[in-house]
C-alpha cells in the first residue's frame, strides 16, 4: 500500500489510452491499463512530463483555491521567483508583491529573499571540511527524489540544507509572529505560489522525515489572472522587495550556480539531462566540480508546469528586471560558520529499490531469464500498444504477473495469426 | 530656495554581495516624498549604476543626495584608480570589467551612458591614482 499523494493526477475521463505519457516518462511510471493511464506512485517523481506532452490534458496538478483559505487572519503569500518572468513588460518587481497585497493577502514574503541566503550558506558550506564533492542542489524536489530513488550513492552529495520555499515559510511565520503577538499559530497561513507540481507533493508528504512549513500550495497559473487585474491598477508600491539579483536569478537554470560566485560548476535542466549528469556522477566521469545545479524543468523553475510563459521569454523578462537590482539582500558573513540548525535538512525518502524484481536473488534470477527469452520473442519497436512504454519494460511486466490479458503483444498477435493462415 | 534634504550612503566596497543597496533605500526614500514614478525611475537607475561603477571598479565611495524643491543632485564620491580617458569610458560598450562579475550580468559597458541617458545633467572629475567624482542632476518640473 502506499501513502504518498501525488499532485499529479489523471483525469479518466479526458484519457483515450493514447501512450504518450508512457514513452515521455523518464522513470517508466506509467502503463495503459485498460484503456487509460495509470500511474505507479511508487516510481513517480512528479517532474510533470506527462502533463506537458498530454494532448488531451487528462493530465494535472492538484493545487488548493486561494478561495477557500481566505478566512485566515494573516495571510502571507510565498512568491516563488519565477512568478516575476511571468509579467511583460514589468519594471519593478514591487509591482508585484504590491499586486499579492491586493488581492487579499496581509503580508508577503519573496522566496528570493529565502534563496539567497540559501546561497549564503552554501558559500560556507562549500569551504567545510569532509563533504562529498559535487554538492548536489537540494532546490528541485524532483532531483532529490530522483537521486534517492535511482542514485542512491549521490544520496550524501546533496546539499543539506532546505530549499528557499521552507526557509522562506519558517521565516515569514516568525516575522509574522515577532510583528504580531496578538495573533496566534491557528491564525497564520503561509501561501507557496508553486511553478510546479513537484513542490506541491512536497509540501502535501514532506520529505523523507521533514515535514514542510508550507501551509497552502496555490498554482502560479492560477494567481496570475487575479494578480493581472489588480496590477493594472497601477499605483506606487507600498512594499519593497527585499531581494536581489541573486534572489530572482534562482529562477532560472544556472541562477543557483552563478551564486556559488566561483567557477566550479556544472548545472543541467530538463530530466533527461539531469539523468545523464547524474550517471555521469556516479560512474566518476566528470571533472571535479565544487557544485551541481540540476532542474528537471527545461529553463529551470520558470519552464515549471504551472507557469503561464514559455521558459526563455520568462527568463529574458527576468533578466531585464534583475538588471537593476541589488547583488543581493540577504547574505551572510563568509566567516559565518556553519548552517544554522533551523536551516539543517537532509532528511531523503527512503531508499526503495524500485527497478529490483524480487527479494529473493535466486527467485531474481529465474524472473530475469524469464524476462531475456520473452523479449527476444517481441518486435522490439518500442510502440506501445500494450501499454507499456518499451518491450523490454511489456516482458518485465508480464514476468511480474502485472500485463494482464488485455495488454497484449499486438505485433506478435498478428504474426502468430499470419503464422496460422499460411499454415491452414 | 537654498532649502534642502540630505541623505547620505557609504557604499562598501568589500561585500561585492550587497552592491545596489543604497539605489533601493533612495527609491524608497524617492517613493515617500511621492514623486512622479517615472522620476524615481531614473533617478535609481542612475543611483544603481554610478554605486555598482564604485564597487566594481573603486572598491566602494560614498552617495550623497541632496533633495530640492525643484532638482535633485546625486554626487557619487570614490578614492579608487580614477578614469584615464573619461570620453572612452561614457561609450558604450566600453567595460574593463573581471570575468566573475560578468557572470551576473554587469559589464556591458552601459552603466555611464545610461547615468547620462536618465539625467538632466552629468559631469564626471577623476584624476587617476586619486578617484572619481560623478555629479548628476534630475530637475523636476
Ligand atoms: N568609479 C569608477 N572608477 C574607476 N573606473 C570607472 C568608474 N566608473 C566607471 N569606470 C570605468 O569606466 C568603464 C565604463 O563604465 P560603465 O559603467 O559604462 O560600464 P561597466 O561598469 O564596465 O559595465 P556595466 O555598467 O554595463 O555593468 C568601466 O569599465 C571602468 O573602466
Ligand atoms: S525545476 Fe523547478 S519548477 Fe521544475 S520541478 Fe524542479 S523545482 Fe519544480
Ligand atoms: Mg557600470
Amino acid at each position: 500500500m502506499n501513502s504518498y499523494r501525488h499532485s499529479v493526477v489523471l483525469d479518466v475521463e479526458k484519457c483515450t489510452g493514447c501512450t504518450s505519457c508512457v514513452r515521455r516518462c523518464p522513470t517508466e511510471a506509467i502503463r495503459v491499463i485498460n484503456g487509460h493511464a495509470e500511474i505507479n506512485s511508487d516510481r513517480c517523481i512528479d517532474c510533470g512530463e506527462c502533463i506537458r506532452v498530454c494532448q488531451h490534458n487528462a493530465k494535472k496538478a492538484m493545487c488548493s483555491k486561494l478561495e477557500h483559505y481566505m478566512h485566515y487572519k494573516w495571510k502571507i503569500a510565498l512568491p516563488a521567483p519565477s512568478l516575476f518572468g511571468q509579467f511583460n513588460g514589468l519594471e519593478d518587481v514591487d509591482e508585484v508583491l504590491q499586486g499579492l497585497l491586493d488581492i487579499g493577502f496581509d503580508e508577503v514574503f519573496e522566496v528570493a529573499k529565502a534563496a539567497e541566503l540559501v546561497s549564503a550558506y552554501t558559500r560556507t558550506y562549500l569551504k567545510t571540511e569532509g563533504i562529498k564533492k559535487p554538492v548536489i542542489s537540494s532546490a528541485c524536489p524532483v532531483i532529490s527524489r530522483l537521486i534517492s530513488l535511482r542514485f542512491p550513492y549521490l544520496k550524501d552529495n546533496i546539499l543539506p540544507i532546505l530549499p528557499p520555499m521552507e526557509i522562506a515559510a519558517i521565516e515569514a511565520k516568525a516575522k509574522a509572529k515577532k510583528e504580531h503577538p496578538e495573533l496566534s499559530e491557528k491564525d497564520i497561513a503561509v501561501f507557496f505560489i508553486s511553478p510546479c507540481a513537484a513542490k506541491v507533493s512536497y509540501i502535501r508528504n514532506g520529505f523523507g522525515d521533514y515535514k514542510s512549513h508550507v501551509d497552502v500550495v496555490v498554482a502560479l497559473n492560477e494567481i496570475y489572472f487575479q494578480l493581472i487585474g489588480a496590477m493594472k491598477r497601477k499605483h506606487t508600491p507600498t512594499i519593497t522587495s527585499e531581494a536581489g539579483m541573486i534572489g530572482i536569478g534562482w529562477a532560472s537554470s544556472g541562477g543557483e550556480s552563478t551564486a556559488i560566485l566561483n567557477d566550479s560548476y556544472l548545472f543541467a535542466d530538463g530530466i533527461g539531462n539531469c539523468m545523464q549528469v547524474l550517471e555521469s556522477i556516479e560512474n566518476g566521469n566528470i571533472p571535479q566540480l565544487e557544485f551541481v545545479e540540476l532542474d528537471a524543468c527545461i529553463g529551470g523553475c520558470v519552464g515549471g508546469v504551472m507557469t503561464i510563459e514559455n521558459p526563455f521569454i520568462a527568463k529574458t523578462r527576468l533578466q531585464a528586471v534583475r538588471r537593476y537590482m541589488p547583488v543581493s539582500r540577504n547574505f551572510v558573513a563568509s566567516d559565518a560558520g556553519s548552517v544554522p540548525a533551523d536551516y539543517f535538512s537532509n532528511s531523503l525518502p527512503a531508499y526503495t529499490p524500485i527497478s529490483r524484481l524480487s527479494d529473493n536473488i535466486v527467485e531474481s534470477m529465474r524472473m530475469m531469464a524469464q524476462i531475456q527469452s520473452l523479449r527476444e520473442t517481441l518486435p522490439g519497436i518500442d510502440c506501445g500498444a500494450c501499454g507499456s512504454p518499451t518491450c523490454r519494460a511489456y516482458a518485465e511486466d508480464v514476468v511480474r504477473g502485472v500485463a494482464g490479458e488485455d495488454r497484449r503483444c499486438v505485433v506478435l498477435d498478428r504474426k502468430k495469426q499470419i503464422e496460422k493462415e499460411t499454415q491452414t | 530656495m537654498g532649502e534642502y534634504l540630505n541623505f547620505h550612503y557609504d557604499v562598501d566596497g568589500e561585500n561585492f554581495v550587497s552592491a545596489g543597496q543604497a539605489s533601493v533605500e533612495l527609491k524608497k526614500t524617492l517613493r515617500r516624498l511621492g514623486l512622479p514614478p517615472e522620476t524615481i525611475r531614473r533617478l535609481s537607475i542612475a543611483m544603481y549604476e554610478g554605486e555598482i561603477n564604485m564597487v566594481i571598479h573603486a572598491g566602494g565611495g560614498e552617495a550623497d543626495v541632496d533633495i530640492y524643491e525643484d532638482k535633485i543632485v546625486i554626487v557619487l564620491k570614490d578614492h579608487g584608480p580614477g578614469i584615464a580617458d573619461i570620453a572612452l569610458a561614457m561609450q558604450e560598450g566600453y567595460s574593463t570589467a573581471t570575468e566573475g562579475v560578468r557572470s551576473l550580468g554587469f559589464g556591458a559597458g552601459m552603466g555611464l551612458p545610461n547615468m547620462k541617458r536618465y539625467t538632466d545633467e552629468m559631469q564626471i572629475d577623476s584624476t587617476v591614482g586619486e578617484g572619481t567624482t560623478v555629479t548628476m542632476t534630475v530637475y523636476l518640473s
